[in-house]
């Protein structure tokens, strides 16, 4: 039997304030232990929760970029389970009128096409403190640092239909969340997280099968890899003529394999009400008028108009928008490059996108600034330097020899355009080579164009590569002809 | 509206209170009684009434983005029965 997968994600993004979302404790990541965890955050008694109006305008944010309806009122309910993380006995989170309702947004697939995934709802929720297992003799250690620290659940409709879709789509809230500047996206610090439910059913049913929820999921590869050997198990379920049970998954990368979480199966009781600590949010379109105000250009805005102001491919521009900072960096790059969007582009995400990731490196980080990259670009513009000769400056740019400029001055890389002194560098390969020479003026006119690159090559030998190519080609031709 | 024995012991779970046996009963009648009291409020008509999140007629006032609290560690974890390099301990739970 043929069979389709159904994907549905929640993506929890912590919000980058400095409080929390209830107190006016610190947010700050990997401070010693239970620190940045006041009395509110304890859940001691008589304490009430303050929201953070930050809070509220980075949802709010969030989403008008995904051309959502912002609700006029915001209500925030108790969700019960007991844990020892969660020192209250309940999560604040929101049930009913959530901050963020219907919205949308749309991924690219891999044959190029677009598609539109719906996003259900966008919630505020306060993150639960953090359990270790290990290290403490028998017993588990609570580090509450991160109790009440501001996430925005993002649920989607169950509109993916592969483990790749759910990954664009995760990329792109992703980029999206960082382009607003309302998450650091830090996955390895859990700020950007995700679960997955998953299901399939036979191609063609229209109603859904039975689906598993995977938890915590913490990078892109481990939701693609998560997915499909999950989408594999319920398969083999079916097939074997069993049936699917509706719980809560865990997924070991180690093992490649996914693992039901019994112990959480029977409290799934979470007697949601609105928490009479809190009054409604009111939410005023003034507000709403003043943070719209304050979007930035978002991802598909910005890819669209570098296609149109610096002629680059769809390819191009959606490589360089998918991350904000690799954008400002191109953009930085094309300025100092003196207006030279392709040959930037091309060294962006050839030269120095192979470096950063040999080197596990993120653009922030790179040693060659944007404006380091431009003016070498431009000294290929101007031919002051070949393309291949820019390879070498690149390196020394890369190992921190200075700039481009100092790099082509100190070793002596500039082009020789000269044409008295590439004339002779002709005279004397042609002069040296009468074999060579005889088999070109021999061949016929198509073969002729293979048969320079011999000339061509043995000139650049003898320059240290640094003659002008092209000049090299035209006084070649004149001179073979003859 | 009455809760049988299962309920009740159910709920008792969710809310981690030990009970004895002998009281499940008493505590039976008296959970009934007060779903009686909202089966009474349900039959009153609310058509046409919005409903409310919060008794008070008022909305959030909210607090700006800043971190106005410092370290007390040392005086909560006076309260806490055991600790271990900063962080409260507690039995395993996990399997």
């Amino acid at each position: 039997m043929e069979w389709e997968t159904v994907i549905g994600l929640e993506i929890h993004a912590q919000l980058a304030t400095k409080s929390k979302i209830f107190s006016g404790a610190a947010t700050t990541y990997g401070a010693e232990p239970n620190t940045q965890a006041c009395a509110v955050d304890l859940g001691l008694p008589g304490v009430l929760p303050v929201i953070n109006k930050e809070v509220i305008s980075k949802a709010i944010k969030f989403g008008l970029a995904i051309e959502a309806e912002i609700p006029p009122k915001s209500v925030f309910a108790r969700k019960n389970y007991f844990y020892p993380d969660l020192p209250k006995g309940y999560q604040i989170s929101q049930f009913e009128l959530p901050i963020v309702s219907t919205g949308h947004i749309d991924i690219q697939l891999e044959d190029g096409s677009t598609k539109r995934v719906g996003v259900t709802r966008a919630h505020l929720e306060e993150d639960a403190g953090k359990s270790m297992h290990e290290g403490f003799g028998g017993f588990t250690g609570i580090d509450l640092n991160r109790a009440g620290t501001p996430l925005l659940e993002i649920v989607s409709e169950p509109d993916m239909r592969n483990a790749k879709e759910a990954v664009a789509y995760m990329k792109k809230i992703h980029s999206l969340v960082r382009y607003l500047e309302i998450c650091d996206g830090n996955m390895q610090e859990g700020s950007f997280r995700c679960d997955a439910n998953v299901s399939v059913r036979p191609k063609g049913q229209n109603e859904f099968g039975t689906r598993a929820e995977l938890k915590n999921i913490n990078s892109f590869r481990f939701v693609e890899q998560a997915i499909n050997i999950e989408v594999e198990r319920q398969i083999d379920i079916l097939e074997d003529g069993g049936k699917v049970i509706q719980e809560t998954r865990l997924y070991d990368p180690n093992k490649n394999e996914t693992r039901s979480m019994r112990s959480k199966e029977e409290a799934n009781d979470y007697r949601y009400f609105p928490d009479p600590d809190l009054l409604p949010v009111e939410i005023e379109n003034s507000f709403i008028e003043e943070i719209r105000t304050q979007l930035p250009e978002l991802p598909d805005a910005k890819k669209h108009r570098f296609i149109n102001e610096f002629k680059l491919s769809e390819y191009d521009s959606t490589v360089l928008t998918a991350q904000k900072e690799m954008s400002d960096y191109f953009e930085a790059c094309v300025k100092a490059a003196d207006g030279e969007a392709k040959l930037s582009s091309n060294w962006i995400t050839g030269e120095l996108a192979a470096a950063l990731n040999k080197e596990n490196k993120d653009i922030a980080d790179s040693p060659v600034s944007a404006e380091m990259l431009g003016g070498m670009v431009k000294r290929i513009k101007d031919d002051t330097i070949s393309g291949k000769i820019a390879k070498q400056v690149f390196e020394a740019m890369w190992n921190g020899e200075g700039d481009s400029d100092s790099i082509i001055e100190s070793k002596g890389l500039k082009q020789v355009t000269d044409t008295g002194a590439i004339e002779k560098l002709v005279d004397d390969v042609i002069a040296n080579s009468p074999s060579q020479v005889e088999l070109y003026q021999a061949a016929p006119d198509d073969k002729k164009g293979k048969l320079i690159g011999y000339f061509v090559g043995q000139i650049m030998k003898q320059s240290q590569g640094k003659a002008n190519p092209k000049q090299v080609n035209e006084l070649l031709s004149k001179k073979l002809k003859s | 509206m009455s809760l049988d024995k299962s309920e009740v012991q159910k709920i008792a779970w969710l809310a981690k209170l030990a009970i004895d046996d002998q009281d499940i009963s008493t505590y039976s009648n008296e959970l009934s009684n007060i779903l009686g009291l909202v089966e009474t409020m349900n039959s009153v008509d609310t058509n046409g009434i919005s409903p409310i999140a919060h008794p008070l007629d008022l909305t959030a006032r909210l607090r700006p983005d800043q971190v106005t609290e410092t370290n007390h560690r040392d005086q909560f974890q006076k309260n806490a029965p055991l600790i271990d390099d900063g962080c409260y301990l507690v039995p395993k739970v996990i399997e």
